[in-house]
């Protein structure tokens, strides 16, 4: 058995595998296929500060190799959060991550600040590349300023592990990456979703309800290996990966490319038990391999 | 999650199979009307799992079929499904239909295409637990119509056909058993323009009305919010909260 232990900001994960916010519930969801403690940290759905219903179906599409959703962020927000899900979850034996959106600086400091006084909730990811809703954070995650400054306010109000989640929809992810690790970031995850569109040629209509969504599953994974790649060699603060991941090999990847961890998003929808079958294919390909420590094949792509 | 062994593969019409598949374990309890999420290898454009509603289950045989109409990549792939090949699928999903607790009511079961799919095993649950159910079918012509026999088992058949091939000729709504009989609860599955005059007709008639829905599904499990439907409660899950739903509960406009 090789190392899996890895240390993100002041997050320790007992392996580096972690479930996408809004792909896997809360967790208990999925309680009946895996055992929950043995998933590195599981990434609740977006929370924002006021209940949001979400967008009209239709909310998703099946695309080649992937999906499209528009769900946008529906949730009963963080009041409801910390009342009726944290019991529910602060309990399950590994980390729980709470991801969170806003349509604007205050609101995601606020919500983030009602999330620090959870004790067991040791971070956060914010998300700021939502490309679902009008007012759903891609607009900051799109601007060096935009990011920057809702981190500067999260950060003020926030004193756990910080991950900031970054949109691959912009034209050089790295600059976003440095902006968000100059404020404080303690660590980058990529890429949530590319902003994608399908029609049905027969009603000559858009799918989705509201004519465009976000991207994911295998379509994406190259290009979330690219910008791993690109991001890695732009910050000092870890990078974690995601975007198409189904099994380990694909992990692998990731980290050759620099992500100190992965999150496994879609995949759960075709398997269920994919992230503990991800997690025991890493340590395989490192026994393999003769590799005693995952950290030794992080970032070894040049 | 669980691999399933195919045991029998049918057509009972051309564009229908009906696959029959067998548990090594005693299968779970499932209820009638909940559902399978089925992966569909070999078929390059089919990602997702589908949703397929459970149609009978056969406890003596420790069998589970689907019926399952044939209208895409995903569907036309299971249909290629030959004895002893492997199924993989989550179940059982959702929620299922209610019973009602005085066994003396009279309980109509509408089914329209492949809607009628959960109806067979909710027919035989009601049967079994001593009611007397009563189904009224509808499809486009006499060959549209699956598995007619076996309802007839479980309890009075009433049918209708676009063209009049076979039964009445029109809608189910159209059926001249629902001027003569006064039932005391409906349950629907099929074409959403058929539940919503079933449930049209309910709501007139006022008698509690129970409809299946078929959104489109990604997880199945309550975790991607993607198959909503809008009801008094605000976006509810299908998958988890559903497929079947009480039409006081849906904000449809009847
Ligand atoms: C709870 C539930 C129970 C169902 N029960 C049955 C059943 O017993 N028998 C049966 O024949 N069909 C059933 N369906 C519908 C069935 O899931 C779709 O016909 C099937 O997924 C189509 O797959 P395809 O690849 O052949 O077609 P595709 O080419 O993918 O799509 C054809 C059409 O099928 C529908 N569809 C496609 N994917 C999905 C999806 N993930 N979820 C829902 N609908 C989809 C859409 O309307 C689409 O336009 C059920 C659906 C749901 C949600
Ligand atoms: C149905 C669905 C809902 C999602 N909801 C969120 C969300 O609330 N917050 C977020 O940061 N990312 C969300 N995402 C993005 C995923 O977390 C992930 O970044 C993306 O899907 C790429 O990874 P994957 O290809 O492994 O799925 C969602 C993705 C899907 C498919
Ligand atoms: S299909 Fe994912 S919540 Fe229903």
């Amino acid at each position: 058995m090789s190392n899996l232990n890895i240390k993100i900001g002041d997050l320790q994960l007992k392996n580096p595998v972690m479930t996408a916010s809004g792909t896997f519930g809360y967790g208990l969801e999925y309680a009946d296929f895996v055992n929950l403690s043995d998933i590195g940290a599981i990434i609740v759905k977006g929370t924002t500060l006021h209940h949001r219903e979400g967008n009209d179906y239709p909310r998703m599409a099946e695309t080649p190799s992937g999906m499209l959703n528009c769900v946008g962020l529906q949730n009963k927000g963080v009041d409801y959060f910390c009342n009726n899900i944290y019991p529910q979850v602060k309990d399950i034996d590994t980390n729980v991550i709470v991801n969170v959106s806003g349509s604007t600086p205050e609101d995601y400091a606020e919500c983030a600040a009602r999330i620090d006084r959870l004790e067991k909730i040791p971070a956060i990811e914010l998300n700021i590349s939502c490309p679902n809703v009008k007012d759903g954070g891609m607009a900051f995650g799109v601007t060096r300023k935009g990011a920057a400054e809702v981190v500067r306010a999260v950060r003020a109000r926030y004193h756990k592990t910080l991950i900031v989640k970054l949109s691959p929809n912009v034209t050089d992810i790295t600059e976003i990456a440095k902006a968000v690790e100059d404020e404080g970031a303690d660590a980058v995850s990529l890429i949530n979703t590319l902003m994608g569109m399908a029609i049905d040629i027969e009603r000559r209509k858009p799918v989705l309800s509201i004519k465009t969504g976000g991207l994911s599953g295998p379509a994406i994974k190259p290009v979330a290996v690219r910008m791993v790649w690109q991001v890695a060699r732009a910050v000092r603060i870890p990078v974690i990966g995601l975007g198409g991941i189904m099994n380990a090999k694909d992990a692998i990847e990731f980290f050759m490319a620099g992500a100190s961890a992965i999150q496994i998003g879609t995949a759960n929808f075709i398997d269920p038990t994919v992230s503990v079958k991800v997690r025991d294919g890493i340590n395989q390909w490192l026994d393999q391999h003769k590799v005693s420590s995952l950290s030794e094949i992080i970032g070894t792509v040049d | 999650m669980k691999n399933l062994t195919v045991e029998e593969v049918s057509f009972p019409h051309q564009r229908y199979v009906l696959i029959k598949l067998t548990d090594q374990q005693p299968l779970p309890d499932i209820l009638p009307g909940q559902f399978v999420e089925v992966k569909v290898d070999g078929a390059p454009n089919t990602f997702l799992r589908r949703p397929i509603s459970v149609n009978y289950v056969d406890r003596n045989k420790n069998q589970l079929w689907l019926l399952i109409q044939l209208v895409g990549e995903g569907t036309r792939t299971l249909a290629k499904l030959t004895p002893g090949d492997c199924l993989n699928v989550v179940f059982p999903l959702g929620n299922g239909f209610s019973m009602p607790t005085d066994t003396n009511c009279d309980i109509l079961l509408v089914g329209g295409g492949v809607g009628v799919a959960p109806l067979l095993y909710y027919g035989e649950q009601l049967k079994d637990k001593g009611f007397k159910p009563f189904f009224l079918l509808g499809a486009r012509t006499k060959n549209d119509l699956l598995q007619i026999p076996l309802f007839q088992q479980f309890g009075e058949v009433f049918i209708t056909t676009e063209d009049g091939s076979m039964g009445e000729k029109g809608f189910v709504t159209n059926h001249s058993v629902l001027g003569k009989k006064a039932f005391s609860h409906i349950a629907c599955c099929g074409p959403k323009p058929m539940m919503m005059s079933v449930a049209r007709y309910a709501l007139a008639n006022n008698i509690p009305c129970q409809v299946s829905l078929e959104n489109m599904m990604a997880c199945g499990l309550g975790a991607c919010l993607c198959c909503v439907e809008k009801t008094v409660k605000g976006n509810v899950c299908v998958c988890k909260e559903g497929p079947v739903f009480d039409i006081r509960q849906l904000t449809w406009e009847l």
